[in-house]
Protein backbone atom coordinates (compact mmCIF):
# COMPACT_ATOMS: atom_id res chain seq x y z
CA UNK A 1 0.00 0.00 0.00
CA UNK A 2 3.06 2.60 1.01
CA UNK A 3 4.53 1.71 -2.52
CA UNK A 4 1.48 2.38 -4.04
CA UNK A 5 0.74 5.52 -2.46
CA UNK A 6 4.37 6.42 -3.13
CA UNK A 7 3.72 5.46 -6.71
CA UNK A 8 0.60 7.56 -7.42
CA UNK A 9 0.14 10.21 -5.40
CA UNK A 10 4.31 10.92 -5.02
CA UNK A 11 4.92 10.88 -8.70
CA UNK A 12 2.10 13.22 -9.05
CA UNK A 13 3.11 16.09 -6.52
CA UNK A 14 6.56 15.77 -7.55
CA UNK A 15 5.48 16.77 -10.85
CA UNK A 16 3.70 19.25 -9.86
CA UNK A 17 6.16 20.35 -7.76
CA UNK A 18 9.24 19.82 -10.16
CA UNK A 19 7.87 20.35 -13.96
CA UNK A 20 8.46 24.07 -14.00
CA UNK A 21 6.55 24.65 -16.97
CA UNK A 22 3.08 24.08 -15.58
CA UNK A 23 2.52 27.42 -15.76
CA UNK A 24 0.08 27.77 -18.67
CA UNK A 25 2.05 31.12 -19.50
CA UNK A 26 5.31 28.31 -20.20
CA UNK A 27 3.24 25.24 -21.05
CA UNK A 28 0.96 26.53 -23.75
CA UNK A 29 3.61 28.13 -25.38
CA UNK A 30 6.43 25.10 -24.93
CA UNK A 31 3.90 22.04 -24.95
CA UNK A 32 1.29 23.11 -27.62
CA UNK A 33 2.76 26.02 -29.38
CA UNK A 34 5.92 24.96 -30.42
CA UNK A 35 5.40 20.94 -31.94
CA UNK A 36 2.68 22.86 -34.13
CA UNK A 37 5.33 25.08 -35.46
CA UNK A 38 7.59 21.68 -35.37
CA UNK A 39 5.47 20.48 -38.02
CA UNK A 40 4.44 23.30 -39.76
CA UNK A 41 8.27 23.94 -40.36
CA UNK A 42 8.98 20.70 -41.79
CA UNK A 43 5.96 20.18 -43.78
CA UNK A 44 7.00 22.74 -45.53
CA UNK A 45 10.70 22.11 -46.30
CA UNK A 46 8.97 18.70 -47.28
CA UNK A 47 6.66 20.51 -49.77
CA UNK A 48 10.17 22.19 -50.75
CA UNK A 49 12.53 19.61 -50.95
CA UNK A 50 9.45 17.31 -53.53
CA UNK A 51 9.95 15.33 -50.30
CA UNK A 52 6.54 13.05 -48.81
CA UNK A 53 3.30 14.35 -47.92
CA UNK A 54 2.02 16.20 -45.44
CA UNK A 55 0.85 13.37 -43.11
CA UNK A 56 4.11 11.84 -42.88
CA UNK A 57 5.41 14.86 -41.15
CA UNK A 58 2.38 15.29 -39.05
CA UNK A 59 2.84 12.19 -37.62
CA UNK A 60 6.73 11.87 -37.22
CA UNK A 61 6.97 15.69 -35.71
CA UNK A 62 4.13 15.33 -33.45
CA UNK A 63 5.13 12.02 -31.98
CA UNK A 64 8.96 12.75 -32.34
CA UNK A 65 8.08 16.22 -30.11
CA UNK A 66 6.77 13.76 -27.30
CA UNK A 67 10.72 13.28 -26.27
CA UNK A 68 10.32 17.26 -25.38
CA UNK A 69 7.99 16.57 -21.92
CA UNK A 70 9.22 13.22 -21.59
CA UNK A 71 13.36 13.69 -21.53
CA UNK A 72 12.95 17.20 -19.99
CA UNK A 73 10.21 16.00 -16.90
CA UNK A 74 11.93 12.79 -16.74
CA UNK A 75 15.63 14.83 -15.94
CA UNK A 76 13.76 17.22 -13.81
CA UNK A 77 12.54 14.73 -11.36
CA UNK A 78 16.46 14.27 -10.02
CA UNK A 79 17.93 17.72 -11.19
CA UNK A 80 15.93 19.72 -9.68
CA UNK A 81 15.59 18.21 -6.34
CA UNK A 82 19.20 18.17 -6.44
CA UNK A 83 19.26 21.62 -7.46
CA UNK A 84 16.80 22.91 -4.45
CA UNK A 85 18.88 20.36 -1.96
CA UNK A 86 15.28 18.07 -1.43
CA UNK A 87 17.27 14.33 -3.22
CA UNK A 88 19.14 14.22 -0.14
CA UNK A 89 16.13 13.77 2.29
CA UNK A 90 14.81 11.90 -0.60
CA UNK A 91 17.48 9.57 -0.93
CA UNK A 92 17.77 8.88 2.83
CA UNK A 93 14.22 8.38 3.46
CA UNK A 94 13.37 4.08 3.41
CA UNK A 95 11.08 4.43 0.17
CA UNK A 96 11.49 1.82 -2.23
CA UNK A 97 13.15 3.42 -5.32
CA UNK A 98 11.36 1.73 -7.29
CA UNK A 99 7.53 3.18 -6.83
CA UNK A 100 9.78 6.04 -6.25
CA UNK A 101 11.16 6.74 -9.23
CA UNK A 102 9.20 4.88 -11.89
CA UNK A 103 6.24 6.60 -9.96
CA UNK A 104 7.80 10.13 -11.08
CA UNK A 105 7.50 8.31 -14.81
CA UNK A 106 3.65 8.12 -14.74
CA UNK A 107 2.49 11.52 -15.67
CA UNK A 108 5.19 12.25 -17.80
CA UNK A 109 3.98 9.59 -20.17
CA UNK A 110 0.35 10.93 -19.62
CA UNK A 111 1.87 14.62 -20.45
CA UNK A 112 3.64 13.52 -23.43
CA UNK A 113 0.58 11.38 -24.78
CA UNK A 114 -1.34 14.58 -24.38
CA UNK A 115 1.16 16.60 -25.91
CA UNK A 116 1.53 14.12 -29.30
CA UNK A 117 -2.57 13.92 -29.08
CA UNK A 118 -2.82 18.11 -29.13
CA UNK A 119 0.02 18.32 -31.80
CA UNK A 120 -1.63 15.40 -34.57
CA UNK A 121 -4.68 17.15 -33.96
CA UNK A 122 -3.70 20.80 -34.36
CA UNK A 123 -1.12 19.94 -37.14
CA UNK A 124 -3.25 17.79 -39.31
CA UNK A 125 -5.94 20.37 -39.01
CA UNK A 126 -4.12 23.28 -39.80
CA UNK A 127 -2.37 20.74 -42.82
CA UNK A 128 -5.53 19.58 -43.69
CA UNK A 129 -4.60 16.20 -42.90
CA UNK A 130 -7.62 14.45 -41.13
CA UNK A 131 -7.70 11.21 -39.02
CA UNK A 132 -10.49 9.63 -39.16
CA UNK A 133 -12.37 8.45 -35.10
CA UNK A 134 -11.12 5.09 -35.99
CA UNK A 135 -7.57 5.87 -36.53
CA UNK A 136 -7.52 8.04 -33.25
CA UNK A 137 -8.61 5.05 -31.30
CA UNK A 138 -5.78 2.77 -32.77
CA UNK A 139 -3.51 5.76 -32.22
CA UNK A 140 -3.80 5.85 -28.38
CA UNK A 141 -1.76 2.46 -27.88
CA UNK A 142 0.70 3.63 -30.25
CA UNK A 143 1.32 7.07 -28.44
CA UNK A 144 1.03 5.37 -25.17
CA UNK A 145 4.50 2.88 -26.33
CA UNK A 146 5.84 6.11 -28.08
CA UNK A 147 5.94 8.21 -25.10
CA UNK A 148 6.74 5.19 -22.80
CA UNK A 149 10.19 4.72 -24.66
CA UNK A 150 11.04 8.22 -24.47
CA UNK A 151 9.84 8.38 -20.54
CA UNK A 152 12.61 5.42 -20.14
CA UNK A 153 15.35 7.27 -22.23
CA UNK A 154 14.25 10.19 -20.06
CA UNK A 155 14.87 7.98 -16.69
CA UNK A 156 18.51 7.43 -18.14
CA UNK A 157 18.86 11.67 -18.67
CA UNK A 158 17.65 11.76 -15.09
CA UNK A 159 20.35 9.18 -13.80
CA UNK A 160 23.11 11.16 -14.92
CA UNK A 161 21.56 14.08 -13.33
CA UNK A 162 22.87 12.31 -10.08
CA UNK A 163 26.55 13.60 -11.41
CA UNK A 164 25.89 16.36 -13.70
CA UNK A 165 24.45 19.30 -13.71
CA UNK A 166 23.81 20.52 -17.08
CA UNK A 167 20.58 17.61 -17.44
CA UNK A 168 19.06 20.13 -20.01
CA UNK A 169 22.05 20.57 -21.95
CA UNK A 170 21.71 16.00 -22.79
CA UNK A 171 18.18 16.12 -23.22
CA UNK A 172 18.81 19.08 -25.86
CA UNK A 173 21.37 16.52 -27.48
CA UNK A 174 19.05 13.55 -27.36
CA UNK A 175 16.20 15.29 -28.53
CA UNK A 176 18.52 16.66 -31.33
CA UNK A 177 19.47 13.16 -32.23
CA UNK A 178 15.97 11.81 -31.96
CA UNK A 179 15.19 14.18 -35.06
CA UNK A 180 17.91 13.19 -36.68
CA UNK A 181 17.42 9.64 -36.61
CA UNK A 182 13.90 8.20 -35.94
CA UNK A 183 12.94 8.96 -38.97
CA UNK A 184 10.73 11.79 -38.03
CA UNK A 185 11.20 14.05 -41.15
CA UNK A 186 13.60 11.45 -43.62
CA UNK A 187 12.51 7.90 -44.12
CA UNK A 188 14.62 5.56 -42.72
CA UNK A 189 15.09 3.98 -46.01
CA UNK A 190 16.89 7.04 -47.12
CA UNK A 191 19.32 7.42 -44.37
CA UNK A 192 22.80 5.96 -44.66
CA UNK A 193 23.03 2.02 -43.61
CA UNK A 194 24.56 3.11 -39.72
CA UNK A 195 22.48 5.36 -39.32
CA UNK A 196 19.26 3.53 -40.03
CA UNK A 197 20.67 0.78 -38.01
CA UNK A 198 21.22 2.97 -34.89
CA UNK A 199 17.32 4.21 -35.27
CA UNK A 200 16.01 0.62 -34.58
CA UNK A 201 17.25 0.76 -31.23
CA UNK A 202 15.94 4.38 -30.50
CA UNK A 203 12.84 5.06 -28.94
CA UNK A 204 10.26 6.40 -31.49
CA UNK A 205 11.19 4.81 -34.80
CA UNK A 206 8.88 1.91 -34.10
CA UNK A 207 6.31 4.04 -32.91
CA UNK A 208 6.47 6.44 -35.75
CA UNK A 209 6.26 3.53 -38.39
CA UNK A 210 3.75 1.82 -36.57
CA UNK A 211 1.46 5.50 -36.62
CA UNK A 212 2.12 5.63 -40.08
CA UNK A 213 0.96 2.25 -40.70
CA UNK A 214 -2.32 2.87 -38.52
CA UNK A 215 -2.91 6.43 -40.30
CA UNK A 216 -2.85 4.42 -43.70
CA UNK A 217 -5.61 2.03 -42.33
CA UNK A 218 -3.73 -0.46 -40.77
CA UNK A 219 -5.63 -1.94 -37.60
CA UNK A 220 -3.62 -2.28 -34.44
CA UNK A 221 -3.12 -6.11 -34.81
CA UNK A 222 -0.97 -5.32 -38.03
CA UNK A 223 1.29 -3.27 -36.41
CA UNK A 224 1.35 -5.28 -33.17
CA UNK A 225 5.43 -6.45 -34.05
CA UNK A 226 6.31 -2.60 -34.29
CA UNK A 227 4.49 -1.80 -31.01
CA UNK A 228 6.01 -4.72 -29.30
CA UNK A 229 9.71 -3.62 -30.67
CA UNK A 230 8.90 -0.25 -29.15
CA UNK A 231 7.48 -1.24 -25.70
CA UNK A 232 10.59 -3.70 -26.08
CA UNK A 233 12.94 -0.54 -26.67
CA UNK A 234 10.81 0.88 -23.75
CA UNK A 235 11.43 -1.63 -21.05
CA UNK A 236 15.33 -2.04 -21.50
CA UNK A 237 15.64 2.17 -21.26
CA UNK A 238 13.62 1.85 -18.20
CA UNK A 239 15.61 -1.26 -16.91
CA UNK A 240 18.77 0.89 -17.77
CA UNK A 241 17.75 4.35 -16.46
CA UNK A 242 16.99 2.57 -13.13
CA UNK A 243 19.66 0.49 -12.55
CA UNK A 244 21.61 3.59 -13.61
CA UNK A 245 19.88 5.62 -10.70
CA UNK A 246 21.02 2.92 -8.07
CA UNK A 247 24.30 2.81 -9.40
CA UNK A 248 25.13 6.43 -9.10
CA UNK A 249 22.80 6.87 -6.45
CA UNK A 250 25.69 4.72 -4.66
CA UNK A 251 28.51 6.19 -6.36
CA UNK A 252 27.20 10.16 -4.82
CA UNK A 253 27.05 8.56 -1.42
CA UNK A 254 30.38 7.13 -1.57
CA UNK A 255 32.31 10.22 -3.70
CA UNK A 256 30.11 12.64 -1.49
CA UNK A 257 28.95 14.21 -4.99
CA UNK A 258 24.95 14.51 -3.86
CA UNK A 259 24.56 17.77 -3.15
CA UNK A 260 27.53 19.35 -5.42
CA UNK A 261 25.09 21.60 -7.69
CA UNK B 1 34.07 57.74 -26.33
CA UNK B 2 32.22 56.50 -23.38
CA UNK B 3 30.23 54.91 -24.62
CA UNK B 4 32.27 52.85 -27.14
CA UNK B 5 33.91 51.76 -24.01
CA UNK B 6 30.82 50.78 -22.73
CA UNK B 7 29.87 48.56 -26.01
CA UNK B 8 33.28 46.65 -26.18
CA UNK B 9 33.44 45.80 -22.25
CA UNK B 10 29.74 44.54 -23.12
CA UNK B 11 30.82 42.82 -25.69
CA UNK B 12 34.19 41.01 -24.73
CA UNK B 13 32.13 40.08 -21.27
CA UNK B 14 28.91 38.29 -22.73
CA UNK B 15 31.28 36.65 -25.18
CA UNK B 16 33.15 35.14 -21.63
CA UNK B 17 30.06 34.25 -20.12
CA UNK B 18 28.83 32.70 -23.32
CA UNK B 19 31.88 30.42 -23.17
CA UNK B 20 31.09 29.36 -19.55
CA UNK B 21 27.38 28.33 -20.79
CA UNK B 22 27.36 24.58 -21.93
CA UNK B 23 23.95 24.85 -22.50
CA UNK B 24 24.36 28.42 -25.24
CA UNK B 25 27.42 26.38 -26.74
CA UNK B 26 25.42 23.02 -27.62
CA UNK B 27 22.79 24.85 -28.80
CA UNK B 28 25.48 26.89 -31.37
CA UNK B 29 27.72 24.17 -31.32
CA UNK B 30 25.00 21.20 -32.08
CA UNK B 31 22.29 22.44 -33.29
CA UNK B 32 22.72 24.13 -36.66
CA UNK B 33 24.38 20.80 -37.42
CA UNK B 34 21.21 18.66 -36.18
CA UNK B 35 19.17 20.93 -38.27
CA UNK B 36 21.44 20.77 -41.33
CA UNK B 37 21.66 17.26 -41.30
CA UNK B 38 17.81 16.76 -41.27
CA UNK B 39 17.28 19.58 -43.93
CA UNK B 40 20.11 17.60 -46.37
CA UNK B 41 18.48 14.06 -46.30
CA UNK B 42 15.34 15.86 -46.70
CA UNK B 43 16.66 17.41 -49.76
CA UNK B 44 18.49 14.41 -50.54
CA UNK B 45 15.54 11.88 -50.30
CA UNK B 46 13.05 14.55 -52.41
CA UNK B 47 15.78 14.20 -55.08
CA UNK B 48 16.54 18.08 -55.10
CA UNK B 49 20.45 17.92 -53.84
CA UNK B 50 21.32 20.59 -56.70
CA UNK B 51 19.52 22.95 -53.24
CA UNK B 52 22.46 21.75 -50.90
CA UNK B 53 23.80 24.78 -50.92
CA UNK B 54 20.86 26.89 -50.67
CA UNK B 55 19.44 24.23 -47.60
CA UNK B 56 23.09 24.88 -45.88
CA UNK B 57 22.93 28.17 -45.96
CA UNK B 58 19.35 28.90 -44.50
CA UNK B 59 20.21 25.96 -41.45
CA UNK B 60 23.43 28.03 -41.23
CA UNK B 61 20.39 30.74 -40.50
CA UNK B 62 18.50 29.11 -37.94
CA UNK B 63 21.53 28.50 -36.28
CA UNK B 64 22.49 32.58 -35.87
CA UNK B 65 18.62 32.52 -35.49
CA UNK B 66 18.66 30.36 -32.62
CA UNK B 67 21.11 32.13 -30.49
CA UNK B 68 20.44 35.40 -30.88
CA UNK B 69 17.42 33.98 -29.47
CA UNK B 70 18.43 31.85 -26.19
CA UNK B 71 21.04 34.63 -25.57
CA UNK B 72 18.62 37.42 -25.59
CA UNK B 73 16.46 35.71 -23.77
CA UNK B 74 18.77 34.02 -21.90
CA UNK B 75 20.97 37.17 -20.76
CA UNK B 76 17.83 39.30 -19.32
CA UNK B 77 16.54 36.20 -17.39
CA UNK B 78 20.37 35.51 -16.16
CA UNK B 79 21.15 39.02 -14.74
CA UNK B 80 17.86 38.77 -13.21
CA UNK B 81 18.66 35.36 -11.03
CA UNK B 82 22.40 36.49 -10.86
CA UNK B 83 20.61 40.20 -9.26
CA UNK B 84 22.79 42.09 -11.70
CA UNK B 85 19.67 43.09 -13.59
CA UNK B 86 19.24 45.97 -11.36
CA UNK B 87 22.40 46.95 -11.63
CA UNK B 88 22.28 47.80 -15.43
CA UNK B 89 18.74 49.14 -14.91
CA UNK B 90 20.33 51.40 -12.48
CA UNK B 91 23.50 52.35 -14.71
CA UNK B 92 23.64 56.08 -16.32
CA UNK B 93 23.80 54.42 -19.58
CA UNK B 94 20.84 53.55 -21.03
CA UNK B 95 19.60 49.95 -20.98
CA UNK B 96 19.86 50.35 -24.88
CA UNK B 97 23.69 50.60 -24.53
CA UNK B 98 23.91 48.19 -22.12
CA UNK B 99 22.43 45.54 -23.47
CA UNK B 100 23.14 46.45 -26.92
CA UNK B 101 27.22 44.34 -27.19
CA UNK B 102 25.30 41.41 -25.24
CA UNK B 103 22.84 41.02 -28.28
CA UNK B 104 25.41 42.34 -31.03
CA UNK B 105 27.43 39.00 -28.93
CA UNK B 106 25.20 36.80 -28.80
CA UNK B 107 24.22 37.22 -32.67
CA UNK B 108 28.32 36.65 -33.30
CA UNK B 109 28.24 33.81 -31.57
CA UNK B 110 25.90 32.48 -33.91
CA UNK B 111 28.34 33.04 -36.36
CA UNK B 112 29.77 30.05 -35.75
CA UNK B 113 26.80 28.17 -36.48
CA UNK B 114 27.16 29.10 -40.13
CA UNK B 115 30.55 28.11 -40.01
CA UNK B 116 29.69 25.01 -38.93
CA UNK B 117 26.65 24.19 -41.17
CA UNK B 118 28.59 25.36 -44.62
CA UNK B 119 31.48 23.39 -43.25
CA UNK B 120 29.53 20.18 -42.09
CA UNK B 121 27.83 20.43 -45.31
CA UNK B 122 30.96 20.59 -47.50
CA UNK B 123 32.68 17.44 -45.45
CA UNK B 124 29.85 15.51 -44.77
CA UNK B 125 27.78 15.96 -47.63
CA UNK B 126 30.01 17.38 -50.34
CA UNK B 127 27.78 20.54 -50.73
CA UNK B 128 30.07 22.44 -52.79
CA UNK B 129 31.22 26.35 -51.32
CA UNK B 130 31.40 28.18 -54.92
CA UNK B 131 30.33 31.46 -53.94
CA UNK B 132 29.34 33.75 -56.42
CA UNK B 133 29.81 36.88 -54.73
CA UNK B 134 32.19 36.10 -52.47
CA UNK B 135 32.80 39.78 -51.26
CA UNK B 136 29.25 40.44 -51.17
CA UNK B 137 28.98 37.19 -49.37
CA UNK B 138 31.71 38.63 -46.82
CA UNK B 139 29.49 41.83 -46.22
CA UNK B 140 25.71 40.74 -46.14
CA UNK B 141 26.93 38.09 -43.14
CA UNK B 142 28.16 40.22 -40.58
CA UNK B 143 25.03 42.69 -41.80
CA UNK B 144 22.44 40.13 -41.35
CA UNK B 145 24.34 38.81 -38.28
CA UNK B 146 24.33 42.67 -36.63
CA UNK B 147 20.76 43.03 -37.68
CA UNK B 148 19.93 39.75 -36.09
CA UNK B 149 21.25 41.10 -33.00
CA UNK B 150 19.40 44.23 -32.76
CA UNK B 151 16.58 42.17 -33.77
CA UNK B 152 17.31 40.24 -30.35
CA UNK B 153 17.79 43.94 -28.76
CA UNK B 154 14.06 44.24 -29.11
CA UNK B 155 13.00 41.22 -27.89
CA UNK B 156 15.62 41.30 -24.80
CA UNK B 157 13.42 44.49 -23.74
CA UNK B 158 10.35 42.40 -23.54
CA UNK B 159 11.71 39.92 -21.43
CA UNK B 160 12.41 42.54 -19.08
CA UNK B 161 8.77 42.68 -18.38
CA UNK B 162 8.42 38.86 -19.12
CA UNK B 163 9.48 36.51 -16.73
CA UNK B 164 8.98 33.39 -18.69
CA UNK B 165 11.22 34.56 -21.55
CA UNK B 166 12.42 30.83 -22.31
CA UNK B 167 9.03 30.18 -23.13
CA UNK B 168 9.22 33.07 -25.11
CA UNK B 169 12.07 31.86 -26.68
CA UNK B 170 11.07 29.00 -27.25
CA UNK B 171 8.40 29.80 -29.28
CA UNK B 172 9.84 32.22 -31.21
CA UNK B 173 12.35 30.11 -32.70
CA UNK B 174 10.12 28.22 -35.35
CA UNK B 175 8.05 30.70 -36.43
CA UNK B 176 10.67 33.21 -37.34
CA UNK B 177 12.33 30.41 -39.36
CA UNK B 178 8.94 29.91 -40.88
CA UNK B 179 8.37 33.29 -41.88
CA UNK B 180 12.07 34.24 -43.01
CA UNK B 181 11.77 31.49 -45.46
CA UNK B 182 14.94 30.35 -44.23
CA UNK B 183 15.17 26.79 -45.90
CA UNK B 184 12.35 27.56 -47.94
CA UNK B 185 10.65 30.15 -50.61
CA UNK B 186 8.04 31.92 -48.77
CA UNK B 187 6.16 31.64 -52.03
CA UNK B 188 4.74 28.35 -50.57
CA UNK B 189 3.51 30.61 -47.62
CA UNK B 190 -0.29 31.47 -47.41
CA UNK B 191 -0.19 35.03 -49.18
CA UNK B 192 -1.35 36.70 -45.51
CA UNK B 193 1.70 35.50 -43.62
CA UNK B 194 4.03 38.32 -46.42
CA UNK B 195 3.73 41.04 -44.47
CA UNK B 196 5.23 39.35 -41.26
CA UNK B 197 8.05 38.34 -43.52
CA UNK B 198 8.87 41.51 -45.41
CA UNK B 199 9.22 43.01 -41.28
CA UNK B 200 11.88 40.54 -40.69
CA UNK B 201 15.28 41.11 -40.80
CA UNK B 202 16.84 37.37 -41.31
CA UNK B 203 13.89 37.48 -44.11
CA UNK B 204 16.09 39.97 -46.19
CA UNK B 205 19.63 38.63 -44.50
CA UNK B 206 19.02 35.42 -46.32
CA UNK B 207 18.24 36.39 -49.42
CA UNK B 208 21.22 38.90 -49.33
CA UNK B 209 23.42 35.73 -48.33
CA UNK B 210 22.13 32.87 -50.16
CA UNK B 211 22.38 36.05 -53.74
CA UNK B 212 25.57 36.77 -52.80
CA UNK B 213 26.25 32.90 -52.90
CA UNK B 214 23.72 31.40 -55.50
CA UNK B 215 23.79 34.72 -57.66
CA UNK B 216 20.84 37.61 -57.76
CA UNK B 217 20.14 40.41 -56.51
CA UNK B 218 22.25 41.48 -53.19
CA UNK B 219 22.28 45.28 -52.59
CA UNK B 220 18.84 45.43 -52.38
CA UNK B 221 17.82 42.82 -50.09
CA UNK B 222 21.06 44.16 -47.78
CA UNK B 223 19.64 47.57 -47.68
CA UNK B 224 16.71 46.35 -46.10
CA UNK B 225 18.37 44.13 -43.87
CA UNK B 226 20.30 47.23 -42.44
CA UNK B 227 17.22 49.35 -42.67
CA UNK B 228 15.08 46.80 -40.52
CA UNK B 229 18.21 46.43 -38.29
CA UNK B 230 18.67 50.42 -37.24
CA UNK B 231 14.60 50.67 -36.83
CA UNK B 232 15.58 47.56 -34.42
CA UNK B 233 17.48 49.71 -32.75
CA UNK B 234 14.91 52.24 -32.52
CA UNK B 235 12.56 50.40 -31.19
CA UNK B 236 14.76 48.54 -28.80
CA UNK B 237 15.80 52.03 -27.28
CA UNK B 238 12.29 53.10 -27.66
CA UNK B 239 10.75 50.10 -25.45
CA UNK B 240 13.46 49.60 -22.90
CA UNK B 241 12.78 52.71 -21.83
CA UNK B 242 9.43 52.23 -21.49
CA UNK B 243 9.65 48.90 -20.17
CA UNK B 244 12.06 49.83 -17.68
CA UNK B 245 9.76 52.27 -16.79
CA UNK B 246 7.10 49.76 -16.30
CA UNK B 247 8.87 47.43 -14.01
CA UNK B 248 10.39 50.04 -12.00
CA UNK B 249 6.62 51.71 -11.49
CA UNK B 250 5.54 47.77 -11.20
CA UNK B 251 8.48 46.40 -8.88
CA UNK B 252 8.86 43.41 -11.01
CA UNK B 253 12.31 43.80 -11.83
CA UNK B 254 14.16 41.45 -9.96
CA UNK B 255 11.10 39.00 -9.82
CA UNK B 256 12.51 35.42 -10.41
Amino acid sequence: MTSLRIFFIGGAISFRALFGWLTPAIYIPTMILTPIFQIIFFAYIGRAAGGRSDEFYVIGNALQYAAVPCLFAMASTIADERFWQTLGPILISPARRLPLFLGRALPVIVNGLLTCAVSLLVGGLLLGVHFPGRVWVTLVPVLLAATFSCTGLGLITAAIGLRVRETAVLSNVFIGLLLVFCGANVPLDDLPGAMSSISRVLPLTHAIEAARDVAAGASLGSVDSLLGREVLIGVVYSALGFGLIRFLEQQSRRLATLERV
Amino acid sequence: MSALRVVWSGFVMNLKMLGTSSFFLVTSVLQPVIFATVAFYMFKSGGRTGTLLYASLGAGMMGVWSTTLFGSGGMVQWQRWQGTLELGAAAPPTMTLIYLPFSVANAFTGMYAMAATLVWGRVVFGVPLHLVHPWLFLLSLPATVIALGLMGLVLASTFVLYRYANALANLLEYPVWIASGLVFSTSVLPAWTRPISWILPPYWGIQAIRNSALGGAVWGPLGMTVLLGLASLAISSFTFRWFEHLARSRATLSLT
